[in-house]
């Protein structure tokens, strides 16, 4: 577990949050630009001296009350920043072994231990270790940078846009290696984004921030099935659902997906191209509100092969453009949000309670 | 060349050495406060610093002779532990040095210093590393060359001071008689040929240690966008 509450004053800017994030998993800071999340982040590093209160589990790195404030380098915690910050006169190697060498008598003896051999075949470092870093790619120093962090066993990773600085060919190089690192660590992580890819990948837990305050917090499902919060998503409304694969139509190149939810019991199936993965591997799948369309009965001539029995739960304006609506369809427990326009939402006479059809154009796999 | 030039070229090179290894030491601590400070006095400090680049040499000397001499504060404290009064001793001389070189070492240091990413010093606290710590592995690698521009600067102003020199070392041979003074000295005498040579040389030495530093602090074409800062 995660607290922290923190104050701080700078100019015109006021950052006033109250924090609880679990101790396992991704939180994502989730926000537009100077809304506060780095500095929320450079506050639990201790970079930045708010006003407050900061805990991880029982280890209290700042309580203004006791006049408690542990610096910056004796936090058990991992930075990794958009720039990367590599250090210059060090070789990859080098920049690896800066940590780990400093970090030797804070190592966790409760066995979930950092293997640096395992982080460094995680992330696909190997061949770069004796490298100058200034010949590294972008998307190689970024994980050398990731790297170099874990090296100092941390109970916590920060990591502040680290793929913003990267073009799509090279976060799409990053982004598996962080999403195997989560799965492979028992580490949490506190990530700072404003892309709503990086979040539906890998955010397991979601902050919504705005102008220095906190607007909702929770599961990332539960969050993004919201309509009434302004998340800064524009046209790529979507919700996230989890799943197995639980079946395959070889001769057809499809899976299906089945959609659990908290309890493992399955919510509904979804059909989708085959990813090539086993059986029985859990996977996250992305439904974009204007992948969904409604009807009021069970189509049977229709190309649409997801078609989900559920009932309107609520409607909304979506914020892109007044003629359309936002409605989210309750299936079991998941919730699925549908995108259509207000001239059809009354033609259908749409309203909460009213049970529908959720028709699934596409889904997209995240892992 | 005399014996006595010899000696000046002698007293001129401990002379430089020495106020160099001082200006280092001085130095390094008040650029790196100087590069990281915030303080609204910053400008104040930053110019006391560089008095000496835009004052005469005989107003800086004067001073010191004053301050050094028997009634002076300096002399008084000099006195008071025994050391005896400075000025016309190879002692005053380096005071004198160290206080008229100071801009030539501490704006190259902090310059080098200005040049490191504030990030970088950050990553180093998260990676554990104490403040100390963080100015030896990362502050004073980066700040290279300015550590190379600052010693070959400090080293050749100091040879080439004359001024502060004359007015608290006097001109006693063997002890405080420097090159630049043995020169001026020739030339009052007519010796035009013991000045030439000693003035020829001087004119390669700063030719060959300009030369030098460029080569040293040639940029490397592969340096990243986090190296330190140029002189």
């Amino acid at each position: 577990m995660i607290q922290a509450r923190l104050q701080l004053a700078r100019g015109a800017f006021t950052l006033d949050v109250d924090l609880a994030l679990p101790g396992r998993g991704v939180s994502v800071l989730f926000g537009a630009s100077g809304c506060g999340k780095t500095t929320v982040l450079r506050a639990l590093a201790g970079l930045v001296r708010a006003r407050g209160r900061v805990a991880l589990g029982d280890e209290i790195w700042q309580n203004d009350a006791c006049a408690r404030f542990v610096p910056t380098h004796e936090r058990a915690l991992g930075y990794v920043i958009q720039e990367a910050a590599l250090f210059p006169h060090l070789n990859v190697r080098g920049n690896l072994d800066y940590g780990r060498k400093r970090a030797g008598h804070t190592a966790p003896a409760d066995g979930h231990a950092v293997d640096l051999a395992q982080v460094i075949e995680l992330l696909g470092i190997a061949p770069l270790l004796a490298r100058r870093t200034a010949t590294l790619s972008g998307g190689e120093r970024q994980r050398v940078a990731i790297a170099r962090a874990l090296a100092t066993q941390p109970r916590l990773l920060l990591m502040d846009e680290p793929l913003a600085a990267l073009d799509a060919g090279r976060k799409a190089e990053v982004l598996p290696y962080l999403d195997r690192l989560q799965a492979e660590l028992r580490l949490p992580i506190v990530y700072v984004s404003h892309a709503i890819e990086e979040v539906a990948q890998l955010a397991d837990h979601l902050v919504l921030m705005d102008a220095g305050r906190v607007l909702a917090a929770g599961p990332l499902a539960q969050l993004l099935g919201r309509l009434d919060l302004p998340l800064p998503v524009g046209e790529e409304a979507s919700v996230v659902l989890t799943g197995r694969i639980g079946a395959r139509d070889a001769p057809w190149r499809l899976a299906r997906l089945d959609v659990h939810a908290a309890d493992g019991a399955v919510d509904c199936s979804l059909w989708s191209r085959d990813p090539g993965l086993p059986l029985g591997r859990v996977v996250r799948v992305r439904v974009l509100a204007r992948d969904v369309s409604l009807t009021r009965s069970a189509q049977t001539d229709t190309s649409i092969a997801n078609q989900l029995q559920g009932t309107v739960e609520a409607l909304a304006d979506d914020a892109t453009h007044p003629a359309l609506a936002l409605v989210r369809v309750r299936v079991r427990a998941s919730a699925i949000v549908a995108r259509l326009s207000w001239r059809s939402a009354q033609a259908l006479a749409l309203q909460p309670g009213m049970p529908v059809w959720a028709q699934v154009k596409t889904v997209a796999l995240l892992e | 060349m005399s014996a006595a030039d010899w000696s000046a070229v002698r007293i001129t090179a401990a002379l430089a050495f020495i106020t160099t290894v001082l200006l280092l030491l001085v130095g390094t601590p008040l650029a790196w406060r100087l590069a990281r400070s915030r303080s609204r006095l910053k400008p104040l400090w930053a110019s006391l610093v560089a008095m000496p680049l835009v004052l005469p040499p005989s107003v800086l000397g004067f001073y010191l002779l004053l301050a050094m001499g028997p009634q002076g504060a300096v002399g008084q404290l000099t006195q008071a532990l025994g050391l005896g009064r400075l000025p016309f001793t190879f002692a005053g001389l380096v005071v004198g040095s160290v206080l008229y070189s100071l801009p030539f070492v501490v704006q190259p240091l902090q310059q080098a210093f200005e040049g490191i990413a504030e990030p970088l010093l950050e990553a180093a606290a998260t990676l554990r590393a104490r403040p100390l710590d963080r100015f030896f592995s990362i502050a004073l690698p980066l700040a290279r060359p300015g550590f190379v521009t600052a010693s070959v600067l400090g080293f050749a102003h100091t040879v080439g001071e004359f001024g502060v020199v004359l007015m608290i070392g006097g001109n006693i041979p063997d002890r405080t008689r420097v090159l630049s003074v043995a020169i001026y000295d020739h030339v009052e005498a007519s010796e035009f040929d013991d000045a030439h040579r000693l003035a020829a040389g001087m004119v390669a030495f700063a030719l060959l240690v300009l030369m030098s530093l460029y080569i040293v602090n040639r940029p490397r074409a592969e340096r990243g966008g986090w190296a330190g800062a140029q002189p």
